[in-house]
């Protein structure tokens, strides 16, 4: 099979499953925080319990997002050399920042809150898990400051030999694309971390457990996932507004929208011919489309056969279609995702807020049922927006071809496939078996929490100890 | 001093955080099996680098990515020509990493054992394909006249880097035993001194045997001459101190000779293998400062924010060491972990 196949399979599995985990450290980290510093201010018991039994689910799901985002920053090198070399200049300064700022802050200090529960003062302990929700925060915008460039390059030069440098480093921070993507995933963040408290917290409450946990939980959360649902899809529709400006054709295919129109209608349904590029059976509504590219009624979204020849003039012969079949059901499916969260999530703050019925059964059942619709979007959203870039690694600057390691050979790549495919099938299930166990427990396990125990190291005398 | 060069320090800087203080947690995962005779013990040695070995690892990760940033060409040619030990390297990272939190969070003995053995496994894969790693980039490997590798696996796996990969697994475990002795108390400290003991023995031999072999398979005889100078002969009167120190129950000066060893060996190499980044064997050039790197721009960026952060990350996490000075008592209810 080719080794650009296998690569870019490899990379899509790698990459949608360490975002399994990354979403709910970026939003529990914060939703926890917050939870602790209603504890160091009130003094309540029931909080200090509540943090607890959060954190013992965010390290669970932290460590995942830890050993699965190192295999990332070492397959552009092993498997995209050519890319690495082509964009080294720009791309390896965000990775590099990310890593000095916010992965060692991240890390220390996650490590400092879990087992520093006794060892510091309440303030300083709280402070750790800020830290902690920043550091993730500030990885977040590192990262998507680096993707940014590959979906709108800014900030660069091109030499003489074609190859490519950075001439503006605050261009690249400040690139357009960023502050459209970083609180897209933030906003995704939240959105998954609202619906996993409010689930685990649902089940609790169902059973009656510890109520004076389980009730707080699940307001905050749902107050977090009201406003997360509605605002990740209002900035999303902003994104995707700036996309038809910037990659047409992305947007093109996630439509299905084969020929240009004028005005365009949005497809509900399409079941589309991918060789001949047209439709075979599709429901659109007229106008639709070119209503939310552009706010009015009419106005011109590019179809992928013009966009096709319109890009073989401008960079050369070559095919320069992404999957419209993957692009638009990511697209449906994310979409279709978050509309059901927002409905949900405003059902529930009309619940809890307006009936003060937080209590209600049906609700909280739902909720249970709920917890995994927000990977639904997440890895969708991820699929949409990186095929969607084909054949471009960056775009209008590097093709896949060019980008691919030269010298990895297609058995090799078979080897770290199949070798990634089994750990992580085997860790995704001990993770699982983890959370349901420790969610659903809930502060029976938590007596862990406790500190270590120890003795003054003014006591231990030539090395006897005691 | 140019930026290239600031650079090829900052990131041999970047790796010897990296093996300093995470070749100690590498040391204790493999010892977990060796030194934990029961569950109450394993899981006091496993507390004794909870709170540490996600920080220890992240010098790993800011060195591959500074690399990236600062030199290019020497990332993708590194990372794609030493693919399979690379792959294999994450692997036992992974493994590592996910058993230190996964491990304690059931009681079944299956489970935990299965854990104990990725941390064992994982913590001796890395060690030992870390030191073939490093032994190779100073011993050469075949790169072409466009930087690509083009030696295939087995090269990598020659008689010199095998006994790099010897040298750090050993080491670490010598760095780690000593580290465990400071930590612990009762058996567990007085087992991990003993241990500290024959580790030293083996750590001098297989040290000594890897100089002798660096004058033969590296460049080091050409480059720095017959009389290596001060850095590497310190480093050799570091190890032999370890023992002295532990002989007479001086834990914590052992502690400081093996961070000097391991980190004056790093620094020897670097000296070696500069003003290059990556030997080449042939038939293309060896890659070094100047071809591998990033544009000035992105050096003189890149070094405004590494000036400011690194004394940062310094100052907090050698806070957090001292949050958690104390020893650990093999007592599971009082054990996070």
């Amino acid at each position: 099979m080719d080794p650009l196949i296998l690569a870019r399979l490899q990379f899509a599995l790698t990459t949608v499953y360490h975002f399994f985990f990354v979403p709910l450290t970026l939003g529990l980290s914060v939703i926890i925080a917050i939870m602790e510093t209603l504890y160091v201010r009130t003094g309540q018991d029931s909080y200090k319990r509540m943090t607890q039994f959060w954190g013992k689910l965010f390290a669970i799901n932290f460590a995942m997002g830890v050993v699965t985002g190192i295999v990332l920053e070492f397959q552009f090198g092993m498997n995209w050399s050519g890319y690495s070399r082509f964009v080294g200049d720009i791309f390896g300064a965000p990775l590099a920042i990310e890593a000095l700022l916010a992965f060692f802050l991240e890390s220390t200090f996650l490590g400092i809150w879990i087992f520093g529960w006794e060892k510091l003062s309440r303030g300083l302990h709280v402070i750790a898990i800020w830290l902690v929700a920043l550091a993730s925060n500030i990885s977040a915008l590192w990262i998507l400051i680096a993707n940014s460039f590959m979906q709108q390059p800014v900030g660069y030069t091109q030499l003489p030999n074609g190859g490519i440098v950075m001439s503006d480093f605050s261009a690249l921070v400040s690139n357009p694309n960023i502050w459209y993507q970083f609180p897209h995933t933030i906003l995704a963040g939240f959105t998954t971390s609202a619906f996993f408290v409010m689930g685990i917290s649902a089940y609790h409450l169902l059973r009656k457990n510890e109520p004076e946990i389980f009730r707080p939980s699940y307001k905050l959360a749902v107050v977090v996932g009201a406003i997360a649902t509605v605002l990740v899809a209002v900035n999303g529709h902003s994104q995707a507004q700036h996309m038809v400006r910037t990659q047409p054709m992305k947007m093109a295919a996630a439509e299905a929208l084969w020929n240009s129109q004028d005005p365009a209608s949005l497809s509900l349904f399409t079941i589309g011919n991918m060789e001949e590029r047209k439709d075979v059976f599709a429901i659109r509504i007229p106008r639709l489309l070119s209503l939310l590219a552009y706010n009015q009624l009419t106005g011109e979204v590019k179809g992928i056969n013009d966009l096709q020849t319109e890009y073989e003039v401008k960079y050369g012969p070559g095919d320069y279609v992404p999957p419209a079949i993957v692009t638009y059901w990511a697209f449906r499916i994310m979409v279709g995702a978050g509309l059901i969260m927002i409905g949900l999530a405003l059902y529930a703050l009309y619940i809890v807020m307006i009936k003060a019925n937080e209590l209600n059964p049906l609700a909280l059942r739902i909720f249970t049922w709920v917890i995994a619709l927000p990977y639904f979007a997440t890895t969708s959203g991820w699929l949409l927006t990186e095929v969607g870039r084909f054949p471009w690694v960056v775009f209008g600057l590097i093709k896949l071809n060019d980008a691919v390691s030269p010298n990895v050979s297609a058995g090799m790549i078979w080897i770290s496939l199949i070798g990634y495919i089994l750990v992580y099938g085997i860790l995704i299930l001990a993770t699982i078996y983890l959370l349901s166990k420790y969610a659903r427990t809930g502060l029976a396990a938590n007596s862990n929490m406790a500190s270590v125990d120890e003795i003054p190291s003014s006591v231990v005398s030539q090395g006897k100890g005691v | 001093m140019d930026y290239n060069t600031l650079w090829l320090i900052l990131i041999a800087i970047l790796y010897i955080g990296f093996f300093v203080l995470e070749g100690f947690d590498f040391g204790v995962g493999i010892l977990l099996p060796i030194l934990g005779k029961n569950d109450h013990e394993r899981r006091a040695i496993i507390n004794t680098v909870g709170p540490h070995w996600d920080g220890n690892e992240v010098w790993l990760i800011t060195a591959g990515g500074a690399t990236f940033a600062a030199f290019p060409q020497w990332y993708a040619t590194l990372f794609s020509g030493f693919y399979l030990p690379l792959f294999l390297l994450l692997i036992g990272l992974i493994l590592r990493g996910v058993a230190f939190e996964f491990r304690s969070k059931d009681d079944e003995p299956r489970w935990r054992l299965t854990w104990d053995w990725c941390i064992f496994g994982g913590s001796l894969a890395a060690s030992f394909l870390l030191g073939v790693a490093f032994a190779n980039l100073v011993r050469g490997v075949p790169i072409d006249a466009n930087m690509q590798y083009v030696g295939g696996f087995f090269n990598l796996l020659n008689p010199y880097a095998l006994l790099g990969g010897l040298s750090t697994v050993v080491v670490f475990m010598l760095h780690g035993a000593i580290y465990l002795s400071m930590k612990t108390t009762d058996v567990l400290m007085d087992r991990a001194r003993q241990t500290a003991q024959r580790l030293w023995i083996a750590s001098v031999v297989v040290l000594l045997v890897f100089l002798v072999a660096s004058y033969f398979s590296t460049d080091m005889l050409s480059r720095l001459g017959v009389d290596p100078g001060v850095v590497p002969l310190t480093g050799m009167i570091a190890v032999l101190a370890v023992g002295y120190f532990i002989r007479t129950n001086r834990m914590g000066w052992a502690f400081v000779m093996t961070i000097i060893t391991i980190s004056f060996a790093l620094v020897t190499m670097f000296n070696i293998l500069y003003p290059d980044v990556m030997t080449s064997s042939g038939p293309g050039p060896s890659l070094n400062i100047y071809s591998a790197a990033s544009s000035n721009y992105t050096l003189r960026v890149m070094t405004n924010v590494a000036l400011i952060f690194v004394p940062v990350v310094l100052i907090y996490q050698g806070w957090s060491y001292w949050v958690f000075r104390k020893r650990i008592i093999a007592k599971p209810e009082n054990l996070t972990y």
